[in-house]
């Protein structure tokens, strides 16, 4: 009596702290992550966030007050950001069609089967490997006329009446970054709609053929309305993704000539890093940071439009 | 009847053989192009400009780069940096990985949501204030604060990815080990990691080539030549040697090599059961 009494006593004793060793397991393995994250990548965003309200300059060592607003006035009044918002739109609008369109033929084209077809895609997806830095040397390098085929080309075709760097061109400089980042962005596209497409059952295009449909016809009416939803989702990534990706545009012009290729990313970056004004950089960064999220909350509201509807 | 078939048939097979050819002759022709001007001797640069093969080659810009320049230190640094980074990332995502995938805990949320904060906002602008931070604590221009910062940018997308390779093994195999007697802990280590081996081996890729590739908070964060990495430090070469192109060329070839290598380690993931994962970047 006495004994069973002192086991019953015992059990609830390690009952709880078993329970609580269950409980706490969980955390235990996410514990690394969410600190370092925490710390590295939240902790920085909040200061940061401080910081556009500060006057930070590195190279003045009496900065460091609060200014309120005045990053913000004077960003109102700044005629390159205006600039590099535009660049911003024309530079993920551009790159964004042109790797989504190039993106969804590659992956049609490697979903049929053939002889060679993984060697094939080995090769067709190795620009995805390149370093962005790399890709942007290379391909200033392609435009340049010393040593680059590119603009020989393009007056050998009659398009240039001689052979000149369109990096240094303010009308058709974006085009440069465009291309190198078209370039390096189609396998991304390429690789997320083949691997939709081959979700695809293969059942519902033979009962289709059966059926007489033609190749277009089971296009339109089978593979785009699977695909839909991973290109809706993948272009919307990518568009957030790309308008911030400044490497090539800091790599191939550094915004020039004349800031015709400076995007909002980018000139954050040269602000911080070449005039080293970290007040003034946060508070583009937080604008940015407004705009994107506006255009995320747009879409949102889109989507549920065009699903109430539909 | 069947001969106007075959024959429409085979013109489909042709364009579409064709269309393939051109997709690799575009992804492969840039790359092309930076080993012909690596192998082309500087007398035979601007006289044979567009040529596709020079007349002469050599291997002297390859030698001139890795004996007199600083780039097998660059080199260096960006193995060290890109590796230990690769390493701790997929350990990190590995647990944290697990976790989202075997259990329903009440902070689950808060972690996916934490995760998915932030990918959404941009990470310059992260620029100045990790620069202030790592400064004060003397990690700017040091190899560790790289691996610090990289670690972290690659953490939340890795823990998704590995959660995606957790979720492709079924529950039974770790629970019957735990009915023979083995903890949660070793089941894991025992049983569930030697399985998710392709995966992390794709998780290790995916942040080696990342890390590799990083140019903006390195040029950041780094100013001294003994801990650049190898961007800055091309970068740098490009800056102050702007004409010799025979070299830099040389130098794009060699950093082009560890990526590749990598690529083809991971290249076989890329299509099959990485749909999760190839939403970033």
């Amino acid at each position: 009596m006495t004994a069973s009494a002192s086991l019953e006593q015992a059990q609830p004793d390690r009952r709880p702290l078993k329970r609580l060793g269950l409980r706490v397991e969980p955390y235990l393995y996410s514990a690394p992550a969410v600190i370092i994250v925490a710390t590295v990548m939240l902790v920085p965003l909040v200061i940061g966030m401080t910081y556009a309200f500060r006057d930070i300059r590195l190279l003045n060592p009496f900065s460091g007050g609060f200014v309120g607003l005045d990053n913000f006035r004077r960003l109102a009044a700044d005629g390159d950001f205006y600039l590099a918002l535009k660049n911003t739109v024309f530079w993920t609008a551009a790159s964004v069609f042109f790797q989504f369109t190039l993106g969804l033929i590659l992956a049609l084209l490697l979903n049929r089967p053939f002889a060679g077809r993984g060697i094939a895609q080995a090769l067709v997806f190795l620009p995805w490997a390149v370093p962005s830095f790399l890709s942007g040397l290379d391909w200033a390098w392609l435009f340049n006329p010393v040593v680059g085929p590119i603009p020989h080309w393009l007056t050998a075709l009659g398009v240039m009446s001689q052979p000149e760097n369109i990096l240094s061109d303010p009308d058709l400089a974006m085009w440069g970054p465009i291309v190198a980042n078209v370039w390096w962005g189609i396998p991304f596209f390429a690789i997320t709609m083949l691997a939709a497409l081959q979700s695809i059952p293969a059942d519902i295009y033979e009962a289709a053929s059966i059926d007489g449909a033609g190749p277009f016809e089971r296009f339109r009416a089978i593979t785009l309305p699977f695909l839909a939803p991973t290109i809706a989702i993948a272009v919307l990534l990518r568009t957030v993704w790309i308008a911030n990706f400044a490497d090539l545009i800091v790599v191939m012009t550094n915004g020039g000539p004349a800031d015709r290729t400076q995007i909002v990313a980018s000139y954050i970056f040269t602000t911080a890093f070449r005039r080293l004004d970290f007040g003034y950089a946060s508070a583009i960064a937080m604008v940015l940071l407004v705009l994107l999220m506006i255009y995320s909350l747009l879409i949102v509201i889109l989507r549920q439009t065009l699903l109430a509807r539909a | 009847m069947t001969v106007t078939m075959s024959r429409k048939r085979f013109a489909a097979t042709l364009a579409h053989r064709l269309a393939v050819l051109a997709f690799i002759v575009v992804a492969l022709f840039p790359l092309f192009w930076l080993l012909k001007v690596s192998v082309t001797p500087t007398k035979l640069l601007y006289s044979e400009g567009v040529r596709m093969w020079p007349s002469e080659t050599t291997w002297a810009h390859y030698a001139f780069v890795i004996e007199n320049s600083d780039f097998p230190l660059f080199f260096r640094n960006s193995l060290i940096v890109s590796l230990s980074t690769a390493l701790i990332v997929t350990l990190v995502a590995a647990g944290a990985g697990y976790a989202m995938s075997r259990f329903a805990f009440r902070g689950k949320m808060w972690l996916v949501g934490l995760l998915l904060v932030t990918q959404m906002f941009p990470l310059v602008m992260l620029i100045a204030p990790i620069f202030k931070i790592l400064s004060s604590i003397g990690l700017t221009n040091s190899l560790s604060g790289l691996v610090l910062v990289y670690t972290a940018f690659n953490v939340p997308f890795a823990v998704f990815l590995m959660q995606s390779f957790f979720d492709s093994i079924p529950k039974d195999l770790e629970e019957a080990a735990m009915i023979d007697g083995a903890t949660r802990f070793m089941a894991f280590r025992q049983i569930i990691v030697p399985l998710t081996l392709p995966g992390m081996a794709a998780t290790l890729g995916f942040v080696f080539t990342a890390a590799w590739s990083e140019l903006l908070f390195a040029l950041m964060l780094i100013s001294k030549t003994d801990a650049s990495t190898f961007p800055v430090g091309l970068l740098g070469f490009v800056s102050k040697f702007g004409v010799d192109f025979g070299q830099m060329m040389a130098a794009g070839v060699l950093a082009l090599i560890p990526a590749v290598l990598f690529f083809l380690l991971i290249q076989r993931f890329l299509v099959k059961g990485l749909t999760a994962g190839a939403v970033k970047g």
